[in-house]
């Protein structure tokens, strides 16, 4: 593989990965929210996940209580702080803005949600307190948003919360898997910060290995792990040096400065899920000279929203639809990728290629079938899904064992 | 091309587009740029004793992100030498001869110092006298402005000592902060006025900073109350502008000032009754270029409606404007929503709901069909939903033909005239029936 970014200045490499929805001036902000018609009924809050009261937050904003409506978005979602950055919001909230029906564009909930939360992450504003206590006890394994959203709930009710995360630093893919130029690893960091913040006990570094253990010390577990590893393509060269599967990739971009993760000058990325469109992108925003998306079927199969499509095309990002993988071409390294195409075989001259054909799940826990006090959400129960999905899981989570703490 | 060109009790101009009295009226350079860009008259900024102002002066009430829907200030006439005020009108008279230009004279309610200033003011050539008596703050504690104009017998007594060496057209501009409006019009014609104008400003206080409580504009802490204008006061200046264009014992010319922006504002006074608009606070706000659009708007409104002169618009709706006693109680509507245009916010579910009849119902939104539908028997027709409605015209009033002749309250009550049937549902609570989910 070709040395490491090399062709990029450190300024070049921090505008690429600046935030690509920068955030709204408190005059845009107000001549936003302004533009907020406050339906009944929201169908913006109907297609939230987690059913933050849109026009709410959008007409505390209006009338300057930033507090006020960061509350509502963070009372509804622990992880409000993400999910503006990386909610995939054309597909949920603002995709249902019913501006959209009046040929106008969409309300901005995404930028407005994060001006409101900014407002009080940038103050450090504490807007929640711990339960009454209850004595009562519960773990909770991963500290990713399904776990630490359901901490928190649990905390707000008084119970006592253990995490346990095997990672060093807890968020889960907020932290080490979201495209940099969405969310850095700092805010989500701060917002985990201000979960535990409300007494919830974090021991990072640990490996979980039986619930069975934990139900013997906690009234209550819950089980948000998260997938497992990248799946494995299963074609001859795919150990060689210069292939790497994207969430190793994206991971190490985000936990060391720009210039330290190597990239090819023509990458490959093989899938075409919205994790390989962050693996491509981020390889060129890295400086590859060609960062190329191989997808065995046709443009319209492609898993990724259209959103995240169009982003890479504007990257530059190319694109080689009904091309299957058929083996990694390379003497000590990678040379070029072969594919079968209609036309028949033919090689995709790269030094690099990324594997981002989905994770499989985690086989190294078992769950206890249908145990009343065992709990699960996030990305391990709903097979894969977004930052908001999870968040709402983790709540609805927090209220099933409050409930069964309480009258268990 | 419509006839814009205006006689106002005598006074000529080329269209009917005058600057207020105020800022924007201030000096020689002001008025000779508002008449190079199209402007038709000039009332000069108020002339009197000069005055000292404070420096804080002006308010705005902002809508939304929409600057100055409403403002106020607490500025009083002019600060410039009377001498120097009259030199720069007879200046403006000599170079722009086919304009109105207008002096608003204010001073102590002298009868001597009355005759000495409109004495001054005839020897600059201007057109035209405008009388103050509208000023609501800091001159109305000397016993100027609206403390005369709030006062039959003073307006009356001091038209009357102006008209005793006029030779040139009076206009009494009236105040707004009276119980009837009528009653001041009315002694300014019983004086000998030729002219009013109408409104003046409204007491105000615009706002209050939350975190030192000073009321706004702030002067070293404190406020006093201003005089309000702009957009926000459009309709109150309407319903006078009416109320005394439909007084038959006021008979003369009436200007009309108050919130005018576009040509829109200016057809409506016009329509009103109005002669001639004044503009202030949409000039403080966008500068001397709307006159532009005022002109042209209005040009083009006339053109395509077929009128050709100011005549021909002039109190056209004032047989409109009558007492609520006459209006028909047979005129039923019904309120009417296009679901095709129906973007489904159901605001007006919800404004009808808590603000008005509980006369629309909600359908469930996962049906993929309308999310509301008028309940007929209890819409009164209020217009609400329609007001509310964010996409235009896909709520509609709708006329309900019946077979009863008109009837109003005033023959209703005396026994003549039937009422046609009304839904029993408009006198009762429904809120069970429509609220359900």
């Amino acid at each position: 593989m070709a040395d490491p970014t090399g062709v990029l200045s450190d300024e070049q490499l921090a505008a690429n990965f600046a935030d690509i929805a920068p955030p709204l001036t408190n005059d845009a902000a107000l001549l936003e929210a302004d533009k907020c018609l406050f339906c009944h009924d929201a169908p913006c809050t109907i297609a939230c996940p987690t059913h933050i009261d849109v026009p709410a937050f959008i007409k505390k904003i209006a009338s300057g209580n930033l507090r006020g409506s960061a509350r509502v978005i963070l009372d509804a979602n622990p992880f409000g702080h993400s999910c503006a950055r990386a909610c995939p919001v054309e597909v949920l909230c603002e995709g249902a803005c019913v501006l959209n029906d009046r040929d106008e564009q969409p309300i901005k909930i995404a930028l407005l949600q994060r001006h409101a939360t900014d407002y009080v992450l940038d103050r450090k504003l504490k807007l929640f307190e711990p339960g009454t206590r209850t004595r009562k006890r519960v773990a909770i394994v991963g500290a990713g948003p399904a776990g630490l959203a359901c901490a928190r709930d649990l905390r707000r009710r008084g119970h006592d919360v253990t995490v346990f995360e095997a990672k060093a630093q807890p968020g889960g893919l907020n932290t080490y898997g979201i495209a940099e130029y969405k969310l850095k690893a700092d805010v989500a960091l701060a917002e985990v910060q201000d979960i535990l913040d409300l007494g919830v006990e974090l021991k990072t570094g640990v490996s979980v290995d039986s619930i069975e253990t934990l139900l013997t010390k906690y009234d209550a577990v819950f089980v948000g792990i998260g997938l497992g590893s990248t799946k494995r393509l299963g074609i001859p060269g795919e150990d060689l040096p210069g292939v790497v599967d994207a969430l190793t990739f994206i991971e190490h971009l985000k936990t060391h400065p720009y210039r330290e993760t190597a990239v090819g000058r023509h990458v490959v990325v093989i899938g075409a899920g919205n994790t390989a469109i962050d693996a491509v992108t981020q390889a060129k925003r890295l400086g590859a000279t060609t960062a190329t998306i191989v997808y065995r079927r046709g443009e319209h199969d492609m898993p990724c929203y259209h959103y995240e499509y169009e982003l890479a095309k504007r990257d530059g990002c190319g694109f080689r639809f009904n091309a299957a993988p058929q083996r990694v071409l390379g003497n000590g390294a990678v040379a070029g990728l072969e594919v079968r195409t209609t036309g028949g075989t033919e090689t995709i001259p790269c030094d690099m290629v990324i594997v981002a054909i989905g994770q499989g799940a985690r086989t190294e826990l078992t769950l206890p079938k249908d145990h009343p006090n065992v709990f699960t959400g996030g990305d391990c129960a709903n097979g894969g899904a977004e930052i908001v999905n999870a968040a709402a899981e983790g709540v609805a989570a927090a209220k099933r064992i409050h409930e069964r703490l309480s009258h268990g | 091309m419509a006839d814009l060109r205006t006689n106002f009790a005598g006074i000529k101009s080329p269209n009917p587009f005058w600057l207020a009295s105020g800022p924007p009226t201030n000096t020689y350079g002001q008025v000779a740029k508002a008449f190079d860009q199209g402007w038709g008259g000039a009332v000069w900024k108020t002339i009197g004793e000069p005055i000292i102002n404070v420096f804080s002066r002006y308010g705005s009430v902002d809508l939304g992100q929409n600057r100055m829907m409403g403002f106020n200030n607490i500025e009083l006439i002019t600060d410039r030498p009377i001498a120097e005020n009259l030199k720069e009108i007879a200046e403006v008279k000599r170079n722009y001869p086919k304009h109105a230009v207008i002096a608003s004279l204010m001073v102590e309610s002298k009868r001597e110092a009355w005759h000495t200033i409109v004495k001054q003011t005839e020897d600059t050539g201007a057109d035209g006298i405008e009388l103050n008596f509208g000023c609501p703050h800091g001159m109305s504690e000397r016993g100027m402005g609206s403390a005369v104009g709030q006062v039959p017998d003073y307006t009356c007594q001091i038209v009357e000592w102006v008209k005793e060496v006029a030779t040139i057209p009076v206009i009494v501009k009236l105040t707004p902060n009276v119980t009837d409006i009528t009653y001041i019009a009315r002694a300014a014609v019983k004086g000998g006025a030729d002219a009013l104008s109408l409104i003046n400003t409204i007491n105000s206080i615009v706002g209050i900073d939350l975190t030192t409580f000073e009321p706004q504009p702030s002067v070293a802490g404190k406020s006093s109350h201003g005089g309000y204008c702009g957009p926000a006061v459009k309709p109150i200046a309407l319903h006078l502008v009416s109320a005394v264009a439909g007084d038959p014992s006021v008979k003369i010319p009436i200007s009309g000032i108050g919130g005018i922006a576009t040509w829109r504002d200016a057809a409506e006074f016009i329509a009103l009754g109005a002669g001639t608009l004044q503009v202030c606070t949409a000039v403080m706000h966008y500068g001397f270029r709307i006159v532009e659009d005022l002109i042209d708007g209005l040009s083009n409104w006339m053109d395509e409606r077929g009128h050709r002169s100011l005549a021909d618009i002039r109190g056209r709706a004032l047989p409109r404007v009558t007492k609520w006693e006459e209006l028909d109680l047979n005129y039923h509507l019904l309120a009417h929503i296009d679901q095709d245009k129906c973007i489904k916010c159901e605001l007006c579910w919800t404004a009808c709901e808590d603000g008005a009849h509980q006369a629309i119902r909600r359908l469930p939104r996962d049906n993929g069909g309308p999310v509301v539908e008028i309940i007929e028997e209890a819409c009164v027709g209020c217009n609400l939903c329609a007001a509310v409605c964010p996409v235009k015209e896909c709520i509609t009033m709708r006329p309900v033909k019946n077979d009863y002749a008109p009837v109003s309250w005033k023959n209703y009550a005396a026994g003549k005239g039937k009422l046609a049937p009304r839904s029993e549902a408009f006198h009762t609570a429904t809120w069970s029936s429509s609220s359900k989910k």
